[in-house]
């Protein structure tokens, strides 16, 4: 054998020979719509008038949950109807949250497995080694039908990690300065493979690193396997699960070698993620600060926020949101106390939801605002007004920037 | 499948992210008609409007990247653009095109806006102002979902 991971995957999942380049029709393990997504699946699904293939279908309402309007609330009805209509999985207000979050907690990821999503950062669940990638709605809705799609098998771009991570780096700036090196597009219909010192990356910031392979365009992400792995699944309903691994001897597109005691505190400056500089050389001032989304909103997030404003005070100027990523997050955060902290500061603490960090609603900027957040993406307009400007960083940093009044660390306060 | 397209190119540049192309404060409705108004609105207020049926999309490199939203691809059949033309697409983009039956194509085309290009798909190649670019032909796989104008038709044809 002489095969990626991913390579050994799409063979299994497709009864086939395969290697990267060829086109395969693959049986998916599970399929998971948002409230967004899943109308038009679900249009696709019912023009080919089948049988729903329930037990691999999971719709999680997220991206304008609660519903914002009028139009909101029919396609969040659609979706949840077609949920219960067909005995899909359905994870939906009060126990569920950002899909991601939700289908990494609820044992749906694990090793083997092949996941498609109709969302783009479905590349989150490669923290957990599987293969999981974004498509779009109308083969979603096939899958629904079929229980299959068409896929080409995507070359794989083998990232080193080398060393320890110094104090204050997180994922997130791992990430950031991957972006920077290999750039949006830069890994287009491939798959970044993490190896080496992945023992210093713990499973959450893992999520981050994997949800963000998105915006180098790669196809699905992939991280081996090891006892951090196998120690987040025991406390997960996963099922039975097939632990797999790259060949030393498999054709690796590319080898990049990436040394994380060189890194330092980071942040992508607009208008792209991998623009992206040292945080010390920024000091903008800002107007909101957002904590939230499928790549820092979970409790990890929440707890280096709460331990940085712990007894301090959000700047007048600033509104600071945390978000939690799931129902789960929100209850484990309250349970420590954490929200506390973070409304005594001045901040604002809510329910989970996407709305924010697509501009949909809950922190929409305004004209020329400026917003620090631990999101994913900072095109032109992502978070708002066309001129209103975001910048991505770490959730220590927008905490701490948070307190400051412009862009800075935890260092400075 | 058609065989030649004629259009006049709408040229864009690098990188159009769906952020762009549909704002997702409308991703609240996929009714092509309420979405392809707002197409590009945030770069380009007045470009919607001024686009015909028939015209071509001529972008550069990472064309869709993104989001996965399907609303994209919508917005931009809602205005009656026959084809996608860029240096590359952003894969999720790509597999929307393929998929709901638009068709793409990778090549580099430095033709100006509003000039009128052709594309001859039996051939393999663009036509603009005296010049002409070759392009790949899809792989056999791609070609059976296209030549069935999209994926859904080719699951009904039992082909899958």
């Amino acid at each position: 054998m002489n095969k990626t991971a991913v390579e050994k995957i799409f063979s299994e999942k497709s009864g086939t020979d395969s290697r990267a380049g060829d086109y395969v029709v693959a049986n998916v393990d599970y399929v998971m719509a948002n409230d967004i997504t899943a109308p038009i699946a679900i249009d696709a699904f019912n023009d080919l008038g089948m049988k729903a293939k329930s037990d691999k279908i999971i719709i999680i309402p997220d991206h304008f949950i609660p519903p914002k309007d009028i139009n909101s609330a029919i396609q969040y009805k659609k979706s949840k109807d077609f949920a219960l209509n067909n005995g899909t999985w359905l994870y939906d207000i009060g126990n569920g949250g950002v899909c991601h979050q939700v289908m990494m907690e609820k044992g749906f990821a694990a090793p083997g497995r092949l996941i498609a999503g109709a969302d783009s950062h479905t590349n989150t669940y490669g923290a957990l080694s599987a293969i999981s990638t974004g498509i779009g709605s109308t083969e979603a809705g096939v899958i629904f039908a079929t229980g299959k799609m068409w896929f080409k098998v995507p070359e794989t771009i083998k990232i080193n990690l080398n060393g320890k991570p110094s104090r204050g780096v997180e994922g997130k700036d791992i990430i950031l300065n991957i972006l920077f090196r290999i750039k949006n597009g830069g890994a287009a219909y491939k798959c970044m493979e993490f190896s080496g010192d992945i023992k210093y990356i713990d499973i959450n910031e893992r999520m981050t690193m994997a949800n963000m392979t998105t915006e180098a365009g790669a196809k699905c992400s992939f991280f081996d396997t090891d006892e951090k792995t196998i120690e987040y699944l025991k406390q997960r309903n996963t099922g039975e699960y097939k632990i797999v691994k790259s060949d030393d001897n498999a054709d690796f597109d590319q080898t990049i070698e990436i040394n994380m005691n060189e890194i330092e505190p980071s942040i992508a400056i607009p208008n792209s993620p991998d623009n992206v500089k040292h945080v010390s050389e920024v000091h903008e001032r800002i107007d909101q600060a957002y904590i939230g989304s499928c790549t820092n909103g979970r409790i990890e997030d929440i707890r280096k926020a709460a331990s940085i404003l712990k007894g301090r005070k959000v700047d007048r100027r600033v509104r600071l949101m945390v978000v939690p990523a799931s129902q789960e997050v929100y209850n484990q955060a309250l349970r420590e106390g954490l929200i506390d902290t973070i409304v005594e500061a001045g901040g604002y603490f809510s329910g989970t939801t996407c709305g924010a960090c697509l501009g949909g609603y809950m922190g929409v900027l305004g004209p020329d605002e400026v917003c620090v957040s631990s999101t994913n993406r900072n095109f032109i307009g992502r978070m708002g007004d066309k001129t209103s400007r975001v910048y991505l960083a770490n959730p220590s940093i927008v905490a701490a920037s948070a307190i400051l009044g412009r862009i800075g660390t935890p260092e400075e306060i | 499948m058609v065989t030649t397209i004629s259009g006049r190119a709408i040229v864009l540049g690098d990188n159009v992210d769906t952020d762009q192309i549909i704002p997702a404060k409308y991703l609240n409705t996929s009714d092509p008609d309420k979405l392809a108004p707002h197409f590009m609105e945030n770069e380009y207020p007045d470009l919607a409007g001024s686009i015909k049926n028939g015209d071509i999309i001529v972008a550069g490199k990472n064309f869709g990247s993104g989001s996965s939203r399907e609303h994209a691809v919508i917005t931009i059949k809602g205005l009656g653009i026959s084809c996608i033309i860029a240096e590359s697409f952003a894969r999720i983009f790509f597999r929307n095109a393929i998929n709901t039956g638009i068709p793409v194509i990778e090549a580099k085309v430095t033709a100006n806006n509003f000039e009128k290009i052709t594309v001859d798909f039996q051939n393999s190649r663009i036509l603009y102002s005296g010049s002409e670019i070759k392009f790949k032909e899809y792989p056999e796989f791609l070609k059976n979902i296209i030549e069935s104008n999209g994926l859904i038709n080719y699951v009904r044809s039992g082909k899958w």
